[in-house]
């Protein structure tokens, strides 16, 4: 592991930012810290950085005990939120910021700006000053000044929080490559899970202080730990007893649960249905046009189910009676979650093999 | 007229108005009377030795003051927007004790600490240290009385700011001096600037702390204004306003280069607007 953390607390007064949080971060892995704000998510970053002191537990990076190094020698490079770029400084001096308090020669931290300014796409811009940037440009600028002294590590805090919706894309893309082309170790802090899920290898989910789970994007979409993860990761709605819903008379427990959209097939009144019995009733709630899809809302036996709609099939409307079937869904046990597939799956698909 | 138009046209009247009879009446009075006995009688009077030693005093006691006020400023500026201790709030509050308190009570109070009454007394005696009724006396006074200025004007400016950009530099290793002379400086100099002047401009006015703690001997412990209200006790009225026409203009000269600092400010925050 090239950043460990284990057993960390942390309180403010009497907010737990931090409760007995460990995990490891493999080198050259971009990590997310993905969670709602309050979570303590900044403050875990904030610890690693040195810029909070933890109350208890140990931090490592590269294997050495970094608890009582000072922020400036931990090798770290940090991203603030806003950038925190010197504002009375160029974009020249901000990337030489680091190296020349390294009392790097001139010449050196010369060819070494001017290499970043190329690696972020903003040559010729040295002599600005950031009030004459765009966002996408400050946080570019940002990400020079933190890599310029050849961290071996690079924090982000909600890099792209502050940058609007398209520059974000390519934002999320040109950090992943980054990251990885240059052999870093990056953790970066975000409470938008399409950033996370678009960006990192790993995730880090973060709930009350605690760590939910960590996995793979794909990992935690799949087999989510806890009901938070279930509902925080993926589009979801409650379901407060599955029990009711054919194909899943048989759950145990409390019988509640999500269900997401992707695991409601619709199937309009006009389509012929074979094997009737596994279908349920439905009349759709709600429709909304998404470019790609339908996004439907359905009501089955006074639940609310969200679904998908292929935009090839017959158009439905609100008000519309339909058919549903309910392939899979989450079912909530206390602190675990369980994956339940519909008892007649098999039997549905190969009844409706054509129909699909 | 409407009534939209009336009320500016009134305001900027009762302000004109004020102005006129509160501050420009006076500074031509002072100005009037100075020369009323013609330019020699006037050059005679600032030119009295007593009057330049009085100069010479208030210019030490300012540059003291504002020496002593700009360190302490800076110092429990950083301290207060930069830490968190135990304590804080009540080192905010009492840095603003002297724009509370009385300046003769401020007088009094050394009087108390340093005077003939004082148990320190003996130890200053056999030191040979005289505080009061000399000239340290008048420079704590002055430092007193002026002491909240620059840390008033620097800690909002700070607390604005956040510590971004200090935590940044010292994440890159970065030691305090370098933050303070590249990040922090850079930001705060206009405000530091300014307040040095309004500091300065007070620190050359004061008249009651001093007052008490001077003792009024001629030639040793007198300021200006100090000599100026003994002129005028004196029934030397064309030399109290000789006087008083040198801290006019101290004034117009310390309100100028207050209005230049300004502009220069604003300048510099119009163009780093975010």
């Amino acid at each position: 592991m090239y950043v460990e953390l284990q057993n960390i607390n942390k309180a403010f007064g009497d907010v737990h930012a931090a409760r007995n949080v460990g995990f490891g971060i493999v080198r050259g892995v971009l990590a997310a810290l993905l969670g709602p704000s309050g979570s303590g998510k900044t403050t875990i970053l904030r610890m690693i950085a040195g810029l909070e002191r933890p109350d208890s537990g140990d931090i490592f990076i590269d294997g050495a005990r970094v608890n009582d190094v000072d922020p400036g020698r931990r090798g770290i490079g940090f991203v603030f939120q806003n950038y925190a770029l010197f504002r009375y400084m160029t974009v020249f001096d901000n990337i030489a910021f680091g190296l020349i308090v390294q009392k790097e020669p001139a010449e050196t931290v010369r060819s070494r700006v001017f290499e970043l300014l190329a690696l972020i796409g903003m040559e010729g811009m040295e002599k600005r000053y950031p009030a004459q940037l765009s966002g996408g440009q400050k946080q570019r600028v940002a990400f020079a000044r933190a890599l310029a002294p050849n961290p071996k590590l690079l924090l982000l805090d909600e890099p792209f929080a502050a940058i609007d919706a398209k520059v974000r894309k390519e934002l999320r893309v040109w950090l992943r490559d980054m990251i990885h082309r240059l052999d870093v170790t990056g953790i970066f802090v975000t409470h938008d899970q399409e950033d996370a899920v678009e960006t990192a290898d790993e995730i880090i989910v973060t709930n009350n202080g605690r760590i939910e789970q960590k996995g793979s994007p794909q990992m935690l979409y799949k087999a989510p730990a806890t009901p938070f993860v279930t509902s925080f990761i993926g589009n979801s709605a409650p379901l407060e007893n599955y029990k009711r819903l054919k194909g899943f008379e048989n759950g145990s427990g409390a019988a509640t649960g999500v269900v997401r959209p992707e695991f409601v097939k619709i199937y309009p009144a006009v389509d012929g249905i074979t094997y009737e019995n596994s279908v349920e009733d439905a009349v759709v709630e709600d429709t909304a046009f998404r470019g790609t899809h339908w996004e439907v809302t359905l009501k089955i036996k006074n639940m609310t189910l969200p679904a998908r709609y292929s935009l090839e099939k017959a158009p439905i409307a609100a008000g519309d009676r339909v058919k549903a079937f309910v392939y899979r869904l989450y079912a909530f046990d206390g602190d675990n979650v369980t994956l339940l597939e519909n008892r007649n799956l098999d039997t549905h698909n190969g009844a409706n093999r054509y129909s699909i | 007229m409407r009534k939209e138009v009336w009320i500016p046209c009134l305001l900027i009247a009762v302000s004109v108005l004020f102005v006129g009879v509160m501050l420009v009446l006076p500074l031509v009075v002072v100005l009037t009377e100075a020369f009323s006995s013609g330019l020699n009688a006037f050059l005679r009077a600032v030119t009295d030795p007593y009057t330049i030693k009085a100069m010479r005093l208030t210019l030490t006691a300012t540059v003291a003051a504002v020496l002593i006020n700009t360190l302490f400023g800076l110092t429990a500026a950083w301290a207060v927007t930069r830490f968190s201790f135990r304590g804080k709030g009540i080192l905010s509050t009492l840095i603003d004790i002297p724009f509370a308190v009385s300046p003769v009570i401020a007088g009094l109070v050394f009087i108390l600490i340093f005077g003939r009454i004082s148990p320190l007394h003996p130890f200053l005696d056999a030191l040979d240290i005289k505080i009061v009724f000399a000239e340290p006396g008048i420079i704590l006074a002055t430092v007193f009385v002026t002491f909240p200025f620059v840390a008033r004007e620097l800690i909002p400016m700070l607390e604005a700011r956040g510590t971004d950009e200090e935590q940044a530099a010292a994440l890159m290793g970065a030691g305090f001096v370098t933050i303070f002379r590249r990040v922090t400086f850079p930001h705060i100099r206009w405000a530091l600037l300014y307040s040095v002047i309004l500091c300065a401009a007070r620190a050359i006015g004061e008249f009651g702390a001093v007052s008490v703690v001077s003792g009024h001997l001629r030639g040793k412990t007198n300021t200006l204004p100090l000599h100026v209200e003994i002129l005028y006790s004196e029934y030397q009225f064309t030399a109290a306003f000789a006087v008083s026409a040198i801290l006019a203009a101290a004034a117009v000269l310390i309100l100028t280069a207050r209005n230049i600092v300004e502009h220069l400010a604003h300048k510099e925050d119009d163009f780093n607007v975010r």
